[in-house]
């Protein structure tokens, strides 16, 4: 359609003419390539008129639903903590979670490794959207776009950590996550591979992981603190 | 008044020489026009014609002359407001912003020779239109229920005569009777709107008729601002406000407005007063014109509400089929400012920014009891998709309420002033 084009080249000269906040980063997902893609999480998820929970949880309603909130379901334990933190799926947190389900719940039963490609991840979000409230009817139901978070750069990424320095900061962690690896209560957090934990630090630092406790201590780490305790737990043999 | 319209004429004579693009130099002032003069249209007209500073001539068609917003609405039904204070003229528009204001009903639309008709003969040329028309009916969407019996059971969903209707019959009701809400399917105008005005007319109820019962009989599952709705009914109005929803039969429902009945999946309900919602599509003339699709609304282009059927059209608000933005008055007035922006760019060739667009819904539960829903969105090329939001939360303190619904009234100030000058 020729406005469309029009408009397109109008978007394109907005770039060069607002940089920064006005030009958003976001990615749009395509609902019928979601679904193509869906077919991989077929066998262990429905969605849809007559879905119903089997090996994992229906998703329909999903976005604005608590983790672990089907109450046939039997969840994991970290899922259902989650889920009691206040864990809610949205655009942030699902895409989170499906980008890097261990990253988001540490001890969840889904195993999938996760979409890494930011726009498979866009495509199924899209497709399991459309089986959520629409925002037209409920206007408070779950956002459909999911604004891009300023993803943490490479160089935090790539950051050597400092293992003896993490094992120095270390002590504020093992007050509560025991250096032997047990886990009763609180969560587990030795032999962790040190991508995952950058990852689940910076989620709480970003409010994304929801525990409050987690989020203060995450929100004054530094980038070079978080890759030093990343690199000291990822070698703690329990 | 005089004045202020020389001043603005001179003003314009200036600002035509230095804003209008080389293509119109020497041709005649691009000509827009606007169906509808509610919160899309008037908002619309009003912005084309103060950005443009008169390099563009605008031409508004309202067939009242006296318009009634239909947000708030259900204050004046619940007491709160005068109808008087719900009502504008267009007087402004015409005098301070130089529209051309014609008191008609637009009939049809010929696309390709850009013109309008009117119900009183004659045609009006445009380069650019936008449809503002809101929402009409779906005929037999609930069966026995058409226009023919509005003055039986009123919708009360376009204000003024059926707002006024509907409030008399409530003040009617016998002592201890029944007041039956059919409430719409969806996709229809204002979320909320059905279940505040439940609160209004419990608040009026409960202060005259106190053993009187609501009854909502709804086709859906589930509502705006549910939960917030739900605990207000609970502390003011306990016992008197009763719900059906589809899974005991509220979506197969019958009215016979001769003998005030409704029929619920083949039970039957005697009413004392009755208030149709039926399902809604865009206003009739976005029909007449071909801007419409099977479902009965007019798709358009995100970032500009062009059309998807023709590029010199816009369709805005109710009308519009746009994504994910609620059917309301807050909206519409949201999307008529980015149009405005469009049309003045396409026009005169003036700057032309990213879409933004806001919505917030306020309700009002009972005195003082007030709550809001509201998100901001961004045009996608698919839609316009939301993007964040907030939701008052159940439980808040009575002085966070309160300053809820003073904002409304601030709000509603703001709007209107934003609509029509």
């Amino acid at each position: 359609m020729g406005s469309r084009m029009r408009i397109s080249a109008l978007a394109a000269g907005l770039l060069v003419l607002l940089p920064g906040p006005l030009a958003a980063q976001t990615l749009q997902g395509d609902t019928e390539r979601g679904e193509a893609l869906f077919s991989q999480c077929k066998g262990c998820h429905q969605v849809g008129p007559e879905a119903e929970s089997r090996i994992g949880p229906h998703l329909n309603g999903i976005f604005g639903r608590q983790a672990g909130a089907i109450s046939e379901f039997r969840y994991s334990k970290s899922m259902q903590r989650a889920g009691a933190d206040g864990l809610t799926w949205d655009h942030d947190t699902l895409g989170a979670y499906l980008a890097n389900p261990r990253s988001l719940v540490s001890g969840t039963r889904m195993s999938f490794r996760g979409l890494k490609d930011p726009q498979d991840l866009a495509d199924v979000m899209a497709f399991l959207r459309s089986y959520s409230d629409n925002p037209r009817d409920i206007p408070e139901s779950a956002p459909t776009l999911r604004a891009d978070d300023p993803d943490l750069t490479p160089e935090v990424l790539a950051m050597q950590g400092d293992a003896e320095f993490g094992e120095y900061l270390s002590a504020e962690c093992t007050t509560c996550h025991q250096a032997d690896g047990s886990a009763e209560g609180i969560p587990s957090i030795t032999n962790w591979p040190s991508e995952d934990f950058v990852m689940a630090m910076h989620a709480y630092k970003q409010s994304l992981r929801p525990h409050p406790v987690m989020q203060m201590i995450a929100g004054r780490l530094s980038d070079e603190e978080i890759a030093a305790l990343a690199a000291y737990f990822e070698d703690l043999a329990p | 008044m005089t004045l202020n319209r020389r001043s603005f004429i001179g003003a314009t004579a200036a600002g035509t020489l230095a804003l209008t693009a080389p293509a119109v130099i020497g041709q005649a002032r691009p000509k827009v026009v606007v169906i509808g003069g509610g919160a899309g249209g008037a908002t619309a007209a009003r912005y084309i014609a103060k950005d443009s500073e008169g390099a563009i001539y605008v031409t508004l068609i309202e067939p009242t002359r006296s318009y009634y917003t239909c947000f708030f609405s259900n204050l004046y039904i619940g007491g709160f407001r005068e109808l008087s204070s719900i009502a504008h003229s267009y007087g402004t528009l015409a005098s301070a912003y130089g529209i051309n204001v014609i008191h008609d009903l637009a009939t049809g639309v010929d696309r390709d020779a850009r013109t309008v008709s009117l119900g009183h003969g004659g045609t009006v040329a445009y380069d650019r239109l936008v449809v503002s028309p809101g929402v009409d009916f779906v005929d037999g969407s609930v069966p026995g229920w058409d226009a023919s019996v509005q003055h039986l059971m009123p919708h009360a969903y376009k204000a003024g005569s059926q707002s006024e209707l509907l409030k008399a019959q409530i003040e009617a009701m016998p002592e201890g009777g029944t007041f039956i809400m059919v409430a719409p399917p969806n996709p229809y105008r204002c979320p909320p709107g059905p279940y505040e005005r439940v609160s209004m007319v419990a608040h009026k109820l409960k202060a005259e008729n106190p053993t009187a019962k609501i009854l909502i009989v709804d086709p859906k599952e589930k509502f705006s601002k549910q939960a917030l709705f739900e605990e207000g009914w609970q502390a003011h109005y306990s016992g008197m406000i009763d719900r059906i929803g589809p899974d005991f039969g509220a979506d197969n429902v019958e009215v016979r407005a001769d003998t005030m009945e409704v029929v619920i999946d083949g039970e039957v309900e005697k009413a004392d007063a009755c208030n149709v919602i039926p399902a809604m599509r865009a206003g009739h003339i976005a029909q007449v014109a071909g801007l419409t699709n099977e479902a009965g609304w007019a798709p358009v282009v995100p970032a500009t509400m062009q059309s998807q059927m023709d590029e010199n059209v816009h369709v805005l608000g109710d009308a519009s089929q746009q994504g994910d933005m609620p059917k309301s008055g807050f909206a519409a007035n949201s999307q008529a400012k980015v149009c405005a922006m469009a049309v003045r760019g396409a026009l005169t060739d003036s700057r032309v920014f990213p879409a933004r667009f806001s919505n917030t819904c306020w309700s009002l539960i009972e005195t003082d009891d007030g709550v809001k829903v509201g998100a901001t969105y961004e045009a996608t090329e698919e839609k316009i998709a939301k993007v964040d939001g907030f939701i008052s939360q159940t439980g808040e303190d009575a002085a966070l309420r309160r300053q809820t619904y003073e904002e409304s009234v601030g709000w509603y100030a703001g709007i209107t002033a934003d609509m029509f000058g």
